[in-house]
């Protein structure tokens, strides 16, 4: 029978199912970081129980880190607790931790695939949801609660009930000034922020064969903004070059054996999805969002909409997001003035990220009253941004080049955006608050927020591209 | 876990969509260690002006004294967003057991089940029905039966929960005791894999 990329994978994972309930599926590789590990591991010793497997779980420390000077003490007392908790309990249950000052350190799913720890076909966890980001190996990865958390440790499965399968394919030649963040962030305005609940999302179409493996982990990234519980992405030659030689990933004979395994992970041509969607990369442009979910975006040369013409989900909601935003609906956001730019984040903090930033912005300079902050996603990232000069031409360019970390992302350490404060963010969350109370993100690509750092407004990027 | 048969209470209803997990529990108060107390830090950027505990927002149905009782209504897509399961802690640490609206997003759903906490999903039409109710109006959730009433009118709907989580939330049983009691046919699996 006809099966699809993520049956083909769930079906190997499942060690048993339970009568009118949940799977019971085993987990290749468990992800932890500081924020929604302790309670997990209080859980354990409450049992009276070690960590089953622990060379499949690796911990780093991420979320609430500081992304200036951090080989000194975490100042934050609530911060430094529980990253001083992760390291006692990463010992005790003899899990490899890669936390602060390790060279692998950084954000737990941009180190997860530079290590060659993501793998196609296998399933991946990790207590944040943004897990999702490992579907773009051809991998079962979802974002899990801190009881699951536990539940992983405990045995190595989690219960689980199969989603809905979903297939977006895109199809077409993306045009100039338009990066990867621009097609999910359509896709978002087209599907809405809950338009994939329910489902595992399986992208599929030339316009995303034609992307990096970085390009396609930052539409994977944001398949939980669509509330889909995972996104996935069938591997490829793209994908077997980039994992092939990475730290951990498999070599000699071994590698040849999964390499086998790895080029039967794709959806056969007549399997069956229970809903689809199709677009043209060519009808998508530079996108930004005004409100406060991810799915509220537009091309940012066309102006906020009216409530008419918002996706159905939103209508209600508009008004209220507008009046949190500062925004005016049936106006352009075109010139909006920016105070912030923040580059970084899960979604857009990896090496291409910055080379893009950086061939765009290189012999300009930011608008004096905007503070820029680019934030490598890894202690690997920021080493190479140094040694491919990127960190000059960023400092020329006056951005500051912080250390890796969750950072604006969701504002948990010091790095926060003031309120009533307008920042452009490559990140994946524009939700009331998430960078700080009262902060006003808009979403957009790396490109379209460096442009934003050059004028001071939101600009389209391509008139500033020659 | 609490096991949780039948509710009757009153209920907060807070009106609006796409609720996410950052307004139920902004992420300033993750830095916990253990899971108690978020109570007090539900929906907090929503209850207080400024983050000023003595300057609450009197139009916030949480500092409203008519609306009390262990059900929150809420509008469409509740719990999108994060999965910080500090969000099913602090709605149950506040004193919620259930927690009813049209669509919930899917880890929340998960989270919330795990900490005995319902999410009841009831068609638009009848969510709309709760929200035209006075502060005084009971409903009944019974998970039992899988119904949930509007005690003033008598109306009801039903709602869809799968048989191995009805069990687990009617005993107060968990997750993690069952795939524990399973560990051989685990490591069975991991063997025959290889
Ligand atoms: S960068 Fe943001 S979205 Fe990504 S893991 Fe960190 S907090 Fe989550």
């Amino acid at each position: 029978m006809a099966k699809t990329l993520f049956e083909k994978i769930w079906e190997k994972h499942v060690v048993k199912t339970i009568e009118d309930g949940p799977s019971v599926l085993y987990i290749d590789k468990h992800l932890i970081h500081e924020v929604t590990s302790p309670q997990a591991f209080t859980g354990l010793n409450n049992r009276g129980i070690k960590v089953f497997r622990p060379q499949q779980v690796v911990a780093t420390a991420d979320h609430n880190v500081p992304t200036l000077n951090q080989h000194l003490p975490i100042k934050e007392e609530l911060s430094r607790k529980q990253v001083e908790a992760l390291v006692k309990n990463c010992a005790e249950h003899g899990i490899e931790l890669y936390g602060l000052g390790h060279p692998f350190q950084g954000i737990v799913h941009v180190i997860g695939p530079e290590l060659g720890i993501t793998q196609p076909g296998m399933t991946i966890v990790c207590g944040d949801s943004h897990t999702s980001t490992h579907g773009a190996f051809g991998s079962i990865a979802f974002g899990i609660g801190t009881s699951e958390v536990e539940m992983v440790m405990a045995t190595q499965c989690l219960m689980q009930s199969r989603p809905k399968l979903m297939r977006i394919t895109v199809d077409g030649t993306l045009k100039k000034g338009v990066v990867s963040k621009d097609i999910v962030l359509y896709i978002l305005s087209k599907i809405s922020a809950s338009g994939a609940t329910g489902y595992a999302v399986e992208f599929a179409g030339s316009a995303i064969q034609s992307l990096s493996m970085e390009a396609r982990m930052t539409i994977c990234n944001m398949s939980i903004e669509m509330g889909g519980r995972c996104g996935l992405i069938a591997p490829d030659e793209t994908t077997f070059s980039y994992v092939k030689g990475r730290q951990f990933a498999p070599q000699g004979a071994e590698w040849d054996k999964k390499l086998a395994d790895w080029k039967m992970l794709f959806s056969d041509a007549d399997a069956v999805f229970d809903k689809e969607y199709h677009f043209d990369a060519a009808d998508i442009q530079p996108m930004i969002t005004y409100g406060t979910n991810p799915g509220m975006g537009i091309g940012v040369s066309d102006n906020i909409p009216v409530a008419e013409t918002v996706h159905e989900s939103d209508r209600s909601g508009l008004n209220k997001s507008l009046a949190y935003m500062g925004l005016k609906e049936g106006t352009p956001i075109k010139g909006q003035k920016i105070d912030y730019v923040f580059i970084g984040s899960c979604t857009n903090s990896r090496i291409e990220d910055l080379r893009m930033v950086a061939s765009f912005v290189k012999g300009k300079k930011k608008a004096e009253e905007v503070e820029v902050w680019i934030v490598p996603g890894s202690k690997q990232v920021e080493a190479m941004a140094i040694e491919e000069g990127i960190d000059k031409v960023f400092e020329e360019a006056g951005f500051m080049l912080r250390q890796p970390g969750c950072s604006a992302c969701l504002g948990m350490n010091e790095d926060k955006i003031p309120a009533g404060k307008y920042c452009i963010s490559a990140s994946n969350r524009n939700f009331e608050g998430r960078q700080g109370a009262g902060a006003r993100t808009l979403l957009a690509s790396p490109l379209t927020a460096a442009a934003a750092a050059i004028t001071g407004v939101v600009s389209d990027v391509r008139e500033l591209m020659n | 876990m609490k096991a949780l048969t039948t509710i009757q209470s009153r209920f907060v209803p807070i009106n609006i969509e796409n609720i996410d997990t950052d307004q139920i529990i902004p992420a300033r108060f993750l830095k916990a260690t253990t899971k108690d107390g978020f109570g007090k830090n539900l929906f907090r950027d929503w209850r207080y002006e400024k983050d000023d505990e003595t300057n609450p927002h009197a139009d916030f149905p949480l500092n409203q004294s008519q609306y009390s009782g262990e059900i929150l209504v809420a509008g469409k897509n509740f719990g999108c967003g994060s999965s910080r399961e500090h969000a099913a802690w602090s709605i149950l640490d506040y004193g919620f057991r259930v927690v009813v609206s049209s669509f919930f997003a899917d880890i929340f759903k998960n989270n919330a089940l795990n900490n005995g906490v319902l999410p009841v999903q009831v068609s638009e039409a009848f969510l709309e029905k709760i929200f035209a109710q006075g502060p005084a109006t009971e409903l009944l959730v019974d998970l039992e039966k899988q119904s949930v009433t509007i005690l003033t009118t008598g109306e009801n709907e039903s709602f869809d929960i799968n048989s191995y989580k009805k069990t687990c939330l009617l005993n107060g049983y968990d997750d993690i005791d069952y795939l524990l009691s399973i560990k051989p046919a685990i490591e069975l699996f991991e063997t025959e894999r290889r």
